[in-house]
């Protein structure tokens, strides 16, 4: 493994240059698939390591990832018949851990997979993010597909999987396309099929998708759906390594992490380690959403501060005070503006601030943000998406939106904030997925950290932040006439007009 | 009848499973049959579950769990609004009140020349562009505001 001769912010420095030498730094790259175009320049102060194609013509094609180097690894790996534990030491030594939420090393998972089986051994990329304010895995997909096909060429090669597929949410259906041309792309450049580089190592992968449900982000759902079943997740163990896709050993990991590994191979693990900090290496794609200037993704290094990366989005918008922030999508706590304001972005800083990494999907919310509306809104994603299985999570999820939504309609009681705190201490750890756990830590985390705000809803009837400043924001509508009356009322959610622009709510019959 | 259509994509994606395997292409096919025909019928289900060997009532526990398969007449243009915490920040309730007015229609219903139906989506993964919605599940627009609102419905004949 060679020492790194180009860190990944050097050749964004150096595109920026070349671009400049050109004389045309304002030139914008027009990125396929999408018809959205952006500088160069915005691209300053990230670490491009998982989208390093950004900083060519057509990020998405397979010209620009060759010249970037791509392929070049797995083609080494398979003619130099590079040893599988010697490929599986340099992604422990890399300190990448699990980029879909978890953060569970992904060296060590990958000793996971039996060496010897009888049979097909599977691989899955799980691409369907679906937790509020995330949407990282959607820009590999469609501005770096490539390096994720590498990367699953590789774990592929050292996991001894014949077949390997990408589920991919269903609602980003345009980044979908995009990665089946890929694929075929792959293939017609022989990079995918049958005995590749000319040995006997063959890998078929194929595209699939999900058609909008959360709860197939849990790797045992998502398995189920690959099966065209319903998406339950699955008691675990047996875990996927022994008993996955049909049955057979099958290995689960998020785009993100499968496409750090040709990078880590390209450069060694220390390296990629050495961008991080202890206990999280390599760079971290962070989806920053909500109330900034420039909502986006931004491929950082692990450990880079709040401050900066709240800074490359452009800071708080209308250049409003922050209040606070979910740094990894809803399943991570809730902070304040003053938890988050030192912490650095990484799995031991935000741990020492009183939250986690998560996904890296932070959402921003400024002074006008009414928190109890907004957990409101968390609270009936939970319960929309719950898959039903397990009586906590399901009735649990239900209680919880139903207690929220009568704050909200001024008929709360301050008994119900100790009532909405036991009933998620109730579902938390008592369910087969982490969905569970997911759906609880909104109203924990709310509650603990804005108390005040809603006592006040539940004393007044009322938000406690400004009717001016609502309106100013314009969220002062958010589903205020809408209600969902009865403990009974698992249905769907049925507006009807009232002849109005606002919209109400009438239960349903 | 599953037209000769349907019939070439779905056996395209049986091809991804292992032979034993059909049912695994039941998530596309519902979506492709969806596709042609606007909505799934119980007729379509059942179609799509002999095509591909499996107990009908498996095919409709997965059309009835994914949120995205509609089974009933959703009109011409099925217009899927995210509301979620990203999009509900960066105002989607504006873009709500004005769909709603401009059309005439709450939640879950069809305007009377059939032509759009508005539903509630839940997070798309692209929060980047909100507010944002989906025409026909497969066709995000991203950065709405009332006035791009009204070039897409525009757009749509």
């Amino acid at each position: 493994m060679a020492t790194p001769t180009k860190t990944p912010e050097k050749v964004v420095k150096k595109a920026i240059k070349q671009k400049a030498s050109k004389e045309q730094p304002q030139t914008p790259i027009t990125i396929r698939s999408t018809g959205r175009a952006f500088s160069l320049e915005s691209l300053a102060g990230q670490t491009l390591l998982t989208l390093r194609t950004l900083t060519e013509e057509n990020p998405a094609s397979l010209a620009a990832y060759e010249k970037v180097g791509g392929y070049v690894q797995i083609k080494k790996i398979v003619t130099e018949k590079t040893k599988a534990v010697d490929i599986i030491n340099q992604v422990k030594l890399s300190n990448l851990r699990g980029r879909g939420g978890a953060g569970f090393p992904t060296g060590l998972k990958w000793s996971f997979m039996p060496r010897y089986f009888d049979g097909t051994k599977y691989l899955v990329c799980n691409s369907d993010e679906g937790e509020p304010g995330t949407f990282k895995d959607r820009d590999i997909l469609r501005y770096n597909p490539h390096q994720l096909i590498e990367g699953m060429l590789i774990a592929a090669y050292t996991l001894g999987a014949r077949v390997g597929y990408n589920y991919i949410h269903g609602e980003i259906w345009q980044d979908y396309e995009t990665f089946e041309a890929a694929l075929h792309e792959a293939k017609a450049a022989g990079y995918l099929g049958e005995n590749l580089f000319g040995t006997n190592f063959s890998f078929d992968l194929y595209a699939v998708h999900g058609y909008g449900a959360y709860i197939c982000g849990e790797e045992t759902a998502l398995i189920e759906s690959i099966e065209g079943k319903k998406g339950q997740p699955r008691f675990k163990p047996p875990f996927p390594a022994s008993y996955g896709v049909f049955g057979k050993p099958t290995n689960v990991n998020n785009t993100e992490s499968y496409a750090s590994i040709p990078w880590i191979m390209q450069h060694g693990g220390q390296a990629f380690a050495e961008l991080g900090v202890p206990n999280s290496g390599g760079t971290k794609l962070f989806s920053v959403s909500g109330h900034v200037e420039k909502p986006g993704n931004f491929e950082v290094k692990m450990g880079t501060t709040f401050t900066d990366l709240l800074n490359m989005a452009g800071g708080v918008w209308k250049g409003r005070k922050l209040k606070a922030v979910i740094p990894g999508g809803p399943s991570t706590a809730v902070m304040t503006a003053e938890m988050i304001q030192n912490a650095t972005m990484d799995y031991d800083g935000l741990s020492k601030a009183g939250s986690s990494l998560g996904a890296g999907s932070m959402i921003v919310m400024d002074e006008t943000t009414c928190m109890v509306k907004t957990l409101k809104r968390l609270s009936y994603f939970f319960y929309e998406e719950s898959c039903g299985q397990c009586t906590p999570c399901r009735e649990g999820t239900g209680w919880v939106y139903r207690v929220i939504s009568r704050i909200v309609d001024g008929n709360g009681k301050l008994e119900d904030l100790d009532l909405l705190t036991d009933v998620s201490n109730n579902i938390s750890g008592r369910t087969i997925c982490a969905l569970g756990d997911a759906a609880a830590t909104p109203v924990l985390s709310f509650i603990k950290h804005f108390r005040p705000e809603f006592e006040y809803y539940i004393l007044h009837g009322k938000s406690m932040i400004e009717q001016d400043s609502l309106q100013v924001s314009g969220i002062e509508n958010t589903m205020v006439n809408e209600h969902v009356s009865g403990v009974s009322a698992l249905s769907e959610r049925i507006y009807v007009k009232d002849g109005s622009d606002k919209y109400g709510a009438e239960p349903n019959g | 009848m599953l037209s000769a259509e349907s019939i070439k994509k779905i056996d395209y994606e049986i091809t991804k499973y292992p032979a034993d395997q059909r049912q695994s292409a039941v998530m596309a096919a519902l979506r492709i049959v969806q596709t042609e025909r606007g909505w799934l019928s119980q007729e379509c289900i059942s179609e799509v579950a002999a095509y591909l060997r499996m107990p009908e009532i498996a095919a409709m526990e997965v059309a009835t769990f994914y949120n995205m398969y509609d089974l009933e007449n959703v009109g011409r243009y099925k217009i899927t609004i995210c509301t979620n915490i990203s999009c509900m920040l960066r105002d989607s309730d504006a873009i709500v009140n004005h769909l709603q007015a401009k059309l005439g229609v709450g939640f879950n219903q069809v305007t009377e020349d059939g032509k759009f139906c508005l539903k509630e989506g839940e997070c798309m993964g692209a929060c980047s562009g909100a507010p944002l919605m989906t025409v026909n599940n497969h066709v995000m627009h991203e950065f709405l505001t009332p006035e791009r609102v009204d070039v897409i419905l525009e757009s749509l004949k």
